[in-house]
């Protein structure tokens, strides 16, 4: 199974178990979205629980609130997360205030699914990574999987859960993992391990972070594509790195973080968004704090550059092997 | 190419609307088109939307200069709903005011009264049903009250003390009470339109009976918001009344900077395609009709409504204003649809329902009864005097469950607390 017809499963599940999962957003009806996530679930489960809406992210978002508050569990579909902007209102200040700020009377247990980063010719309109900014919200979750299996589980415990959830889908890992070497030819999901999606209902818990690769030089910690492009520069590189795969951001599973800088003694972060207020800066700030007398080196951060997506020189903004393998040289060298 | 290089052509000018009346300006009203009452059509609640849309820039008015009812919008309420309605206004006028008395006297931080709007909350809540949710902006606790929330628990929120049941968290007269159906409010303007209408689709969805209504103020129809939700309540004709309360002001900033200059509030309808009414905020009885109408049409399948009232924010826009620094205070004297309590009380005198001995021994009542329900509040507590709820209250509800970061800041927090004041215990009342 790839990616899309994980989530695509993970949303049949949901629609089968619970009637008051609705889904909504531009292009996710009879179409099935534009990356085909919801394929065929209109025509499954009728047009009052998979229906298309007007382009307003405001209108969507804010509906959802609504519909939250009434007791349904909608998972409005934000085409792509460059246009998540103009919902932020209502996304920050009332869905994720809402239970705060009437002391849990109402809620809004709503998913918001929407696919983030670059690397697909998006130019500067298709291709951000806006996470930072959610993680700054008092109130919100932010997950992000890095596999179908994970797309899948994660997303089932998203739809389930009672507080809001922003889900990015890294859409460059959408039909495979991506090595980060992107004139090679693209492996497909079925050649890789992660794409063994069991069949029928099961969830991961969000706030728990899955160790992708075992190692001793380094811990790395990342998410969604970057998991799988710094796997594939310590394959070349043969560095014995430990990747992190973060899976949630917020809520952060910081045990295993720790537990992992602690072995290794030393600590990379690698994230596709600008650098300045990234989320690596945060997470540098926690591993600093938590494993300072663990550490060997400076902790690196490898992050896009701090310019807009450009459209013909995507490849040197994405945080690529070349950037990953500086990093990973000056670690190694700091022992 | 610089404008010099075209100086043949007009220089364009930019338009920045001024209102009529500024501080020690004469108000002069007769330019105001005040329809007659009794006048306006009532198409049937079934009607095709355009059939509406003459309303729009009309006013639907029901009680004349001699408080008589008049015409097809008379919601014909028997005496006993009148009066209930008319004490209801009453109750929310003295609860204001005492409130504002309490802000002075520094009780609490912040207060907002809506005198002289009291018709737009009030008969809008006695024609909808007790269950139908209401996402109110902050000056509808004219519905609050109608729906019989106990005054003690709203002075409770506006002290923030240990009984607020919103845990102190939220600006005061910022209520919340899901079990009286009434969606918490927020600061941010016009967000809870498009949230009322997800909760009507979401009821639709459902094959549910109730509907929802929404206030704003005619300042934030301005918002993205306020037109995000008219495009979705158009396209999936969601069971919606959407109100749009016109008093005149945005703080400062007269009902021009929202575009009143060109055409009505409920004008907007027609761009959309829905049902609009156009009514006098200051008459209960038409505004009563009004909501029932469009009530009835969402009941009916018929989809939303939008509806402007327009009345006058008789006070300044909160405690933290002083109206007489930006506009004329004749305008309120002068306003030339009066006062909505003054009308109902004198349509029941003109019934023979109601009389001046009756309705002064009323506002002697109220005024008791909230004097009563301050007293009990003030048990509890008033604002910065101590009486709140349990610190580490602060930390919850930010998320079902407390993460561990949020736990981490508790407790550094309760550790500043006892370094502040050594003898403090958590959960100490």
């Amino acid at each position: 199974m790839n990616m899309i017809e994980a989530i695509n499963n993970a949303l049949d599940i949901m629609l089968d178990r619970d009637p008051d999962v609705i889904i909504m957003g531009e292009d996710v009806g009879y179409f099935g979205g534009v990356f085909r996530a919801t394929a065929g679930l209109q025509k499954k489960y009728g047009k009052t629980r998979v229906f298309d809406t007007p382009i307003s992210e405001c209108g969507i978002i804010g509906a959802a609130v609504g519909m939250g508050a009434y007791g349904l569990r909608p998972v409005p579909e934000i085409q792509f997360a460059d246009y998540i902007y103009p919902g932020l209102d209502q996304l920050i200040s009332e869905a994720a205030r809402l239970r705060y700020r009437s002391a849990g009377e109402f809620i809004a247990p709503m998913t918001v699914r929407s696919p983030f980063g670059g690397g697909i010719f998006g130019g500067q309109t298709h291709s951000q990574s806006p996470e930072a900014l959610f993680t700054h919200v008092a109130g919100l979750k932010t997950v992000i999987p890095s596999n179908p299996h994970d797309a899948k589980g994660l997303l089932i415990a998203a739809i389930e859960d009672n507080d809001p959830v922003i889900f990015f889908e890294p859409k460059r890992i959408y039909n495979g993992p991506f090595s980060g070497f992107y004139d090679k030819p693209v492996e497909p999901w079925s050649k890789h391990p992660d794409s063994v999606v069991p069949e029928g209902y099961y969830s991961i818990p969000l706030g728990k972070a899955r160790i992708a690769r075992e190692g001793a030089a380094m811990t790395v910690l990342a998410y969604g594509t970057m998991v799988h492009v710094v796997a594939s520069v310590c394959e070349e590189k043969g560095v014995d790195a430990e990747i992190i795969d973060l899976r949630t951001l917020v809520p952060l599973d910081i045990d295993t973080i720790v537990a992992s800088v602690e072995k290794t003694g030393k600590c990379m972060i690698v994230h596709e968004a600008t650098r300045t207020s990234g989320f690596g800066a945060e997470l540098s700030a926690l591993v600093q704090e938590h494993c300072f007398y663990h550490l060997e080196a400076p902790i690196e951060r490898v992050t896009g550059f701090d310019t807009p997506y450009p459209h013909s020189l995507e490849w040197a903004y994405f945080p690529g092997p070349v950037r990953i393998g500086e990093a990973m040289d000056r670690l190694l060298k700091d022992s | 190419m610089t404008a010099a290089s075209r100086s043949n052509l007009n220089p364009l000018s930019l338009h920045v609307p001024e209102p009529r009346f500024r501080p020690g300006d004469t108000v002069d009203y007769t330019d105001l088109a005040i329809s007659e009452a009794g006048a306006q059509p009532r198409p049937d609640e079934t009607c095709e939307a355009a059939e509406t849309h003459p309303l729009c820039t009309d006013l639907i008015r029901v009680l004349d200069d001699a408080g008589k009812a008049q015409g097809p919008w008379d919601p014909k309420l028997d005496p006993e709903t009148l009066r209930r309605m008319l004490r209801t206004m009453a109750l929310t006028r003295a609860f204001d005011d005492r409130m504002y008395r309490g802000q002075r006297q520094g009780k609490t931080s912040f207060y907002m009264k809506c005198t002289g709007e009291e018709a737009t909350s009030v008969a809008s809540a006695f024609a909808l049903a007790d269950d139908d949710m209401v996402f109110p902006s902050y000056r509808q606790q004219g519905v609050l009250i109608a729906r019989n929330y106990p005054l003690v628990e709203m002075i409770n929120q506006i002290y923030s003390n240990r009984a607020d049941k919103l845990k102190g968290r939220q600006l005061p007269i910022m209520y919340s009470s899901r079990d009286h159906s009434f969606f918490t409010i927020s600061g941010n303007l016009a967000t809870q339109y498009p949230q009322a209408v997800g909760w009507a689709m979401a009821s639709a969805i459902k094959g549910d009976t109730r509907i929802a209504a929404a206030w704003v103020g005619e300042g934030s129809t301005a918002e993205g918001d306020f037109h995000s939700a008219l495009t979705f309540a158009a396209v999936y004709n969601a069971p919606v009344v959407l109100n749009v309360v016109n008093n005149q002001w945005a703080i400062s900033s007269f009902s021009g900077f929202a575009g009143a200059e060109r055409t009505t509030f409920a004008a907007r309808a027609v761009g959309y395609g829905i049902a609009g009414l156009r009514v006098d905020g200051n008459d209960p009885l038409a505004v009563h009709a009004a909501v029932q109408w469009a009530a009835n049409r969402a009941r009916a399948n018929m989809g939303p409504t939008l509806i402007e009232h327009f009345t006058y924010r008789a006070e300044g826009h909160s405690t933290s204003d002083d109206p007489s620094q930006y506009r004329s205070a004749h305008e309120r004297e002068e306003w030339p649809l009066g006062d909505p309590v003054m009308r109902l009380k004198n349509h029941l005198i003109a019934l023979g329902e109601w009389s001046d001995d009756q309705h002064a021994a009323m506002d002697a009542d109220l005024m008791e009864q909230v004097k009563a329900a301050t007293k009990e509040a003030e048990k509890n507590g008033i604002l910065g005097h101590g009486l709140h709820h349990p610190f580490h209250t602060m930390f919850e509800d930010v998320f079902e469950e407390l993460p561990w970061h949020l736990d981490d800041q508790a407790e550094q927090a309760i550790r500043e607390r006892r370094i502040k004041w050594p003898t403090w215990k958590e959960y100490e009342k």
